[in-house]
């Protein structure tokens, strides 16, 4: 019983061990260099949710547009999530070069982590917000629960769907606009806001982490009398199963300002500035503002938005974020943070 | 004479099987590459918190409520699971039926399929719309985003831990045992619970406690029939989730941090236990 | 008369079971998935991005495996043919994983290699990407499967003794050979078991990769976050479409097994 060996065990073991993890890091090495190639360039757009369809047609458009301007192929990488989940992934190192979001606040904490220079809102008009939304309500096919308004909402038996606060980027703006609207009411003090939040929210049924969730669980599933819903959202919904939906406008909503910005950490690194600034600054040319439209955002620009004034109920009341709630840091510590009145509606 | 260092020389049989040095070396690196280095990791972003902070953290009723919740509705997964795990264990050991080996091939169904397809499939399944969940609707049991739907999640990935677990000791324990006690009189019911029991009972209870630990962190297949609705339905992968959407970071690593000590627990109690089974039934393995 | 109802009450519940929480999920991904028709099923199973997605599935599953066997090997032989201090808590280690929330396997790679972490600067000096790129789903895999190929051999090495080996030691045989000859016989279908199981974790999985994945279109999308994608595209029966493919895998890869375990049966009674 002779061995025959060429290696000792041992070299064979180590360097079947080591080959297998350098066969793990091996792929990751240089994946950038194709990008660099002056003919083509590719960039990552890292954004929320509902804006799936809208860039999908987009980049269509954007590409177009920089093949004639520059002669250069774009590619964009898409990336869609929940807006906190995805702000936080390039937090931690996912490289976008732009990030298309739900919330000021969500692009400000990448300001914090020295990603992106300071004074971003102001890089772009309109406060870097080339649509906005707002939030209404969808309800099943004949309003079988006769909901018109957000004081319909707290009746007894009225199951509400809406994504967590806590997480979803669109589940604020629904809250916020809530509140706007309880805060209005005669005689109305902190307090009564409070129970009338309080009441409203114990009436959610499933609060999913993030608003595509929420709408899945509410088309889909069938859960729930009405869904507290990106007015684009909604429409889609409209779209996606004619017949089965309505939506209701309620008398007073909030004015949603998704924003966009570079990334100028990542961009400078991957040399892509000009093509992401050129990328964002396109969303305000009329064919792009006409295609948000299309895609049920409401468009920026003021002219395009009257040519949709059949689509959207323009006499609807709109608070804003930064004028009647001091902006998104006020609002997000006054509601959102651990302790803060989300939390403390479910205390009981 | 019978534990000695871990780097020392084995045992009385000193250096006759080869490769312990190279084996413990392996492994131990590999382990800390892949698992231990990545977990103490966590610790480090612990480092500017102070142990008030994170008792605060860990200890906040919306917090304790997801233990609640998830302890709770593992606990019953578990326990549903060890039921229909003795039972499935003892007709796929005892009796002969058409279509056995699919039943036997389907158990480690929840392994093979995707968690996530698990929780699309379950959540649409048992929703009020769905097949089996508009049954129950109209007994007025509401399954999908309540505790109950998160049960039966955790009861679908928890099924092959138990059967797994109690088949082997069952195909083990000889028939002839329960025929001698049946010849000596004693009733089917007398024999299960007098001679067969106690033999599955460790079995079972480490199927229990795998089922049981896998499920506490389970979140694939349960976060979409998960009403997340806080103090009800909210589990605890899921306000680990928020902490970090919120960016809180040190918050979102301790209640991982206390999840981890949790699973530990439960597996080592679980390796002391079949460490002791073993021993029991084998005279101590390895002498 | 009374011991075959009580039989059959008891298969009928055992199957009656298994037909509710596993049989049904299963059908009804099937029939939402070709409930629009094939056309639709091939177009969303075909569709570039589902199969950038099959790929990277497949290609981290590969490099799982591969990993996950060594570190197996080795592991069951050192904790079953040696004695030592400590093993328990060794054993309950190589176990962690098993137990621990997707959630956090994904979280403790955040904090090792994305920006938060400290192992970042590192990775940008050698312009290295770990998360949100390939390597860090291949890890975050590795990490969710890495007990299973051990697990399985463990009790199997443990079972078999270590008194063949002790004995072709004496006779000179060295480690590889002892290995090959003595032991692999003995653990070959235990083996295979193990990297089928492992195999099948590994692609399923979904928490752990979505944590670190970014969900970058046809960079970093796995095929079980390709269906979560659809899912939440409102494109249902297309999610369902790719989940039955999910699916068909498994069920192969279920059918493997029970021939393996007939096998490894039938070699036990020999």
């Amino acid at each position: 019983m002779r061995v025959k060996s060429f290696f000792s065990k041992k070299t064979v073991a180590l360097s079947l061990a080591l080959a297998s993890f350098a066969g793990l890091f091996s792929g990751c090495v240089g994946s950038d260099s194709d990008t660099k190639a002056p003919e083509t360039i590719a960039i990552t757009n890292v954004s929320y949710d509902p804006t799936r369809e809208l860039y999908e047609q987009y980049n269509k458009l954007f590409a177009a547009y920089w093949k004639k301007e520059k002669g250069q192929d774009v590619t964009v990488t898409q990336s869609h999530g929940g807006s906190g989940k995805q702000a936080r992934s390039v937090l931690e190192g996912n490289e976008a070069d732009v990030v298309t979001l739900a919330l000021e606040g969500d692009i400000d904490e990448l300001r914090k982590a020295g990603l992106i220079e300071d004074g971003w809102v102001q890089e772009l008009e309109k406060n870097s917000a080339p649509y906005t939304s707002t939030i209404v309500f969808l309800v099943r096919k004949g309003n079988p629960k006769g909901i018109k308004d957000w004081d319909d909402l707290v009746k007894p038996g009225v199951e509400v769907i809406t994504p967590d606060p806590k997480s979803s980027g669109g589940a604020r703006w629904n809250f916020l606009a809530a509140w706007a609207f309880f805060g209005k009411l005669t005689g109305a003090t902190e307090e009564t806001q409070k129970e009338q939040i309080k009441a409203l929210y114990s009436n959610v049924t499933v609060l999913d982490s993030g608003a595509r969730g929420s709408t899945t669980t509410f088309v889909e599933n069938g859960q729930g009398d009405v869904l507290l819903a990106w007015e684009n959202e909604a429409f889609l919904s409209l779209k996606e199963h004619p017949g089965d939906f309505e939506i209701i406008t309620p008398s007073l909503s909030i004015l949603a300002q998704p924003s966009v910005a570079v990334v100028d950490a990542n961009a400078k690194k991957h040399g892509t500035e000009e093509v992401s600034k050129a990328y964002l600054a396109y969303l305000y040319s009329e064919e792009a503002q006409r295609l948000a439209g299309q895609n049920y955002y409401r468009p920026s620009n003021a002219a395009i938005l009257k040519e949709f004034d059949t689509t959207f109920d323009l006499q609807i009341a709109l608070v804003s974020i930064d004028g009647d709630f001091g902006g998104w840091e006020a609002a997000t510590a006054k509601f959102f943070a651990d302790g803060a009145i989300f939390d403390q509606i479910y205390k009981k | 004479m019978r534990v000695l260092g871990l780097r020392k020389a084995p045992s009385r049989r000193k250096g006759v099987i080869p490769g312990f040095g190279l084996c413990m070396g392996v492994t131990l690196s590999m382990l800390s590459l892949v698992v231990l280095i990545p977990l103490a990791s966590v610790f480090l972003i612990l480092k500017d918190f102070s142990l008030h902070e994170f008792w605060n953290v860990i200890s906040d009723r919306q917090t304790v409520a997801t233990y609640r919740v998830s302890l709770g509705c593992a606990f019953t997964a578990a326990a549903v699971n060890v039921l229909f795990g003795v039972l499935l264990a003892w007709v796929l050991t005892r009796y002969k039926f058409p279509g056995k080996r699919i039943l036997d091939g389907l158990i480690e169904l929840p392994f093979a399929l995707p968690t996530a397809v698990a929780g699309i499939a379950l959540t649409t399944l048992y929703s009020n719309k769905g097949w089996v969940g508009s049954l129950f609707e109209r007994m007025g049991v509401k399954i999908s985003y309540t505790t109950v739907g998160i049960t039966i999640a955790m009861i679908f990935i928890g099924i092959p831990f138990v059967v797994r677990s109690i088949q082997p000791v069952l195909e083990k324990l000889d028939a002839q045992y329960e025929e001698a006690a049946a010849i000596l009189g004693a009733s089917r019911a007398r024999t299960f619970f007098k001679v067969i029991l106690p033999e599955i009972l460790p079995a079972a209870l480490t199927g229990f406690g795998l089922a049981f630990a896998r499920s506490i962190g389970e979140y694939g297949s349960v976060v979409f029939i998960a009403g997340n609705i806080p103090y009800r339905t909210q589990i605890t992968p899921l306000i680990i989730m928020n902490k970090l959407e919120q960016f809180n970071y040190p918050a979102a690593t301790s209640i991982a941090l206390v999840m981890i000590v949790f699973s530990f627990i439960v597996l080592f109690g679980i390796h002391v236990l079949s460490a002791r089974v073993n021993k029991i039934a084998g005279g101590g393995a390895g002498g | 008369m009374k011991g075959k109802i009580t039989r059959w009450v008891l298969v009928g519940l055992g199957v009656l079971f298994i037909a509710l929480m596993l049989l049904l999920p299963l059908a009804a991904v099937l029939v939402y998935a070709l409930r629009q028709g094939w056309a639709t099923f091939l177009s969303a199973v075909t569709d570039t991005y589902a199969i950038k997605a099959l790929q990277l599935t497949l290609l981290a599953a590969g490099i799982t495996l591969a990993i996950n066997t060594v570190f197996g090997l080795f592991a069951a032989w050192a904790i079953t043919k040696f004695r030592f201090r400590g093993k328990q808590a060794l054993t309950t280690l190589i176990d962690i994983p098993f137990s621990i929330s997707p959630i956090v396997a994904g979280l403790v790679f955040i904090v090792v290699f994305g920006r938060i972490g400290w192992a970042y600067p590192l990775l940008e000096a050698w312009n290295i990407k770990i998360v949100f790129a390939v390597p860090g789903i291949v890890l975050a895999t590795i990490f969710v499967t890495f007990p299973f190929v051990s697990r399985e051999l463990i009790p199997l090495m443990q079972a078999s003794g270590s008194d063949e080996e002790t004995a072709a030691a004496l006779m000179g045989a060295r480690g590889l050979r002892i290995f090959r000859r003595v032991t692999l016989p003995h653990i070959k279908w235990g083996l295979l078991y193990g990297v089928i199981l492992c195999t099948a974790r590994a692609l399923g999985e979904f928490g752990a990769v979505s944590v670190v994945s970014g969900h970058l279109r046809g960079k970093t999308n796995t095929l079980p976050l390709h269906v979560e994608i659809l899912y939440s595209e409102f494109r249902l029966t297309a999610a369902f479409s790719v989940a039955s493919v999910l699916v068909v895998i498994a069920v192969l890869i279920l059918i493997l097994r029970n021939i393996v375990e007939h096998k490894l049966k039938r070699e036990e009674r020999l």
